[in-house]
């Protein structure tokens, strides 16, 4: 798994990174890196785009065309790029805060236009940045700041929502699984078509602490005992699947890219009309 | 060769911005704003580029800028409502200096209020819509015939200052219909930001070595920096130092502030003896011209300024006025926005301010205002 080419691909001068001890958000980057790094993309070629949070820094430390924007709209300025400069590789980070609720909605119609942008959700179930208020994805009875009697919202599925909402890859991944996330990132990059990986991941600091999880490690062993790999997920019964998340890539189709489809079916017919 | 075209406000503003070289628009539906979309989403892929609805202002508003960084010259436009909603992100973009233009269609508000009803009542929400301290170039033409050639003027003065520009025109204009004087491109004096002459180890996005408007590379062109919201140093990256934050406000301020000599558009008409000065703009302008000219007719030295460039306001020209002038009169179809602007502009002088204000769907006409100029002027 190490890699030293990562370093190639980073702004080594930048580290160390902001993030705390133990955070499973470097994880994830690494693992983005090398899917990249194997793919062997050029670099002048990739846009790689966050939003706000805690996962919103990491473009700050990869050497590429790097864009940090605001809370939630990430996606929106990535369709921009991918739809003004098709050649580029556009990546697209998020927080579950970040692309679920505040970006909800430009999450689910970026899923619907099916356009040539890779979402790679750093799923902590928490908010990180802002001091640990609950997300979408907070587990039922988890204590967040805003949370003190335990959690009573219901959560998102990240994969559910993202193939009902129509997009051509949809995978999840997770921080403990990390050879089985290289690989799934490695192809949802290389996917033609909006791909979403959900990477389930850590926050020792804002949701560990609050929830018997302090040290780094305990809160890694919570997300590794979470997943369960989609074979045998299928095999359990409803009872075992609670609480389970299966790990894996769950839809990889080749569908019509969004601004493949506009140039062939707007563009061409528009300059007939001329 | 030029030919001549029947065309709306809001037609003559996407016939503009194709002129100016756009090719990229995002935005969301909104009367009266919506026939510049249709209009765009028509004219863009016969013309090189591309139309895309997103699903809110705020995403018209993000992906415009997006698509502006990779060097795609990007248009949105809506109204009221909608215009809120773009706010956070044209504070972005006032941030990272990335050029764009936004178009809005005034309505009556707050809220909702009257959709389809002319009104000028985001004056102030186009200069201090979105948070923190900033300039910003506002324009506001008066004419059909305007809002084509201030539209041009609009992408110019983005990629010339890297800034968004804001177009705001009332829903007189936008609706309205008149003859436009189209040229062939050839003739219309079309600006593009500037590329960086450096290498791209050289290269920062907020270099001012060579003048207060960095260079800007576009993305994908081999140049890779960083770009965030961030108050940041000019290699891009995030600062939080005092005087490299301090510095950076003050450049973004002072870029545009400092040479509003070049783009203070307007338009005087009979102000050199004028007794009283009426400061009119956008649809209100023409009202205000007929009522001058009624007013002269009855023994009232009235003069006309229209002030083209809402934002910066031009307060040394206005206490120019003031040297000769005694009174001002502000009508506007609002409750007192740009009143209030010169009224500061013109504090300490020994002058009087008078106001008309009307924010109920009615135009103001010019008879409205002779009556108001023979009230303020004992005649
Ligand atoms: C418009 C807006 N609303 C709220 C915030 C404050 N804010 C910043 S990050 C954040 C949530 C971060 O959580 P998440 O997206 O899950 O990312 P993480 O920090 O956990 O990586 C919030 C609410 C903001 N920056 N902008
Ligand atoms: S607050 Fe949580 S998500 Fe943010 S850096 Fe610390 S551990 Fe990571």
């Amino acid at each position: 798994m190490y890699n030293e080419n990562i370093f190639d691909y980073m702004r080594t001068e930048k580290l160390p990174h902001i993030w705390c001890p133990g955070c499973g958000h470097g994880i994830i980057t690494a693992s983005i890196v090398r899917a990249i790094s194997n793919l062997k993309l050029d670099k002048n070629n990739i846009a790689f785009v966050s939003g706000i949070g805690c996962s919103g820094r990491t473009p700050g430390y990869l050497d590429f065309n790097t864009l940090h924007t605001t809370h939630g709209r990430s996606l929106t300025f990535s369709t921009g790029i991918k739809m003004a400069k098709p050649k580029l590789k556009v990546i697209n980070v998020l927080g579950d805060g970040d692309a679920l609720a505040i970006g909800g909605n430009h999450f689910i119609h970026a899923c619907r236009r099916n356009i040539d942008i890779t979402a790679i959700i750093y799923n902590n179930s928490i908010y990180g940045m802002t001091g640990g208020q609950f997300s979408p994805t907070t587990p039922d009875g988890f204590i967040a700041s805003t949370t003190p009697y335990g959690n009573c919202d219901p959560s998102f599925d990240v994969v559910k929502l993202a193939s009902a909402a129509g997009a051509s890859f949809v995978a999840r991944g997770d921080a403990f699984h990390v050879l089985q996330l290289d690989k799934i990132l490695q192809k949802a990059i290389d996917h033609k078509g909006f791909s979403v990986v959900d990477v389930l991941t850590t926050c020792p600091t804002q949701l560990g602490r609050r929830n018997k999880m302090k040290k780094p490690w305990e809160n890694l062993d919570y997300i590794a005992n979470q997943t369960v790999s989609i074979k045998k997920y299928e095999t359990m019964s409803e009872n075992e699947k609670q609480g389970k998340f299966p790990i894996g890539i769950f839809i990889e189709e080749k569908r019509d890219e969004y601004v493949e489809t506009y140039t062939k079916r707007v563009i061409n017919k528009a300059k007939g009309r001329k | 060769m030029s030919k001549l075209e029947l065309l709306s406000g809001n037609e003559a503003i996407a016939k503009g911005a194709i002129v100016a070289g756009c090719n990229f628009y995002s935005g969301y539906p909104i009367t009266p704003s919506s026939e510049i979309a249709e209009e765009m989403a028509r004219l863009l892929p016969m013309n090189g580029g591309k139309f895309i609805q997103m699903e809110d202002e705020i995403a018209g508003m993000g992906a415009a800028i997006g698509a502006s960084l990779t060097g795609a010259k990007a248009l949105t436009a809506t109204s009221g409502p909608g215009f809120s909603l773009k706010q956070e992100h044209i504070g972005f973009a006032i941030m990272t200096e990335i050029p764009v233009v936004i178009i809005n269609v005034m309505r009556g508000g707050p809220s909702t209020g009257m959709p389809t009803y002319p009104a000028q009542s985001d004056v102030m929400q186009a200069k201090w819509g979105t948070h923190g301290d900033h300039s910003i170039i506002v324009l506001c033409p008066s004419s059909v015939v305007e809002s084509f050639e201030y539209t041009i003027k609009a992408f110019n003065l983005a990629e010339q200052y890297r800034t968004p520009v804001i177009v705001l025109i009332d829903e007189v204009i936008a609706h309205m219909s008149e003859k436009v004087e189209i040229f062939s491109n050839s003739h219309y004096r079309i600006k593009n930001r500037i590329k960086p002459s450096v290498r791209p180890e050289k290269y920062n996005p907020y270099n001012v070595a060579f003048g207060s408007v960095p260079p800007l590379a576009p993305y994908g062109e081999g140049y890779r920096f960083h770009i965030t919201g961030l108050t940041h140093d000019e290699t891009g990256f995030p600062s939080m130092k005092a005087r490299i934050v301090q510095d950076l406000q003050e450049r973004l301020i002072e870029k545009i502030e400092s040479k509003l000599k070049y783009f203070s558009f307007y338009e005087k008409y009979m102000t050199d003896d004028a007794e009283i000065i009426i400061i009119a703009y956008g649809s209100v302008a023409r009202s205000a011209m007929k009522a001058v000219k009624d007013a002269r007719k009855v023994g009232i030295k009235a003069g006309l300024y229209n002030p083209i460039t809402l934002w910066p306001f031009n307060n040394k020209r206005m206490r120019r006025f003031a040297k000769k002038c005694k009174h001002f009169l502000v009508p506007e179809m609002n409750m007192g926005q740009m009143c209030h602007e010169v009224r500061s502009s013109l504090y300490g002088k020994n002058v009087n301010v008078y106001h008309l204000n009307k924010a109920n769907g009615e135009l103001i006409s010019p008879s409205e205002i002779l009556t108001k100029l023979k009230g303020v002027m004992h005649v």
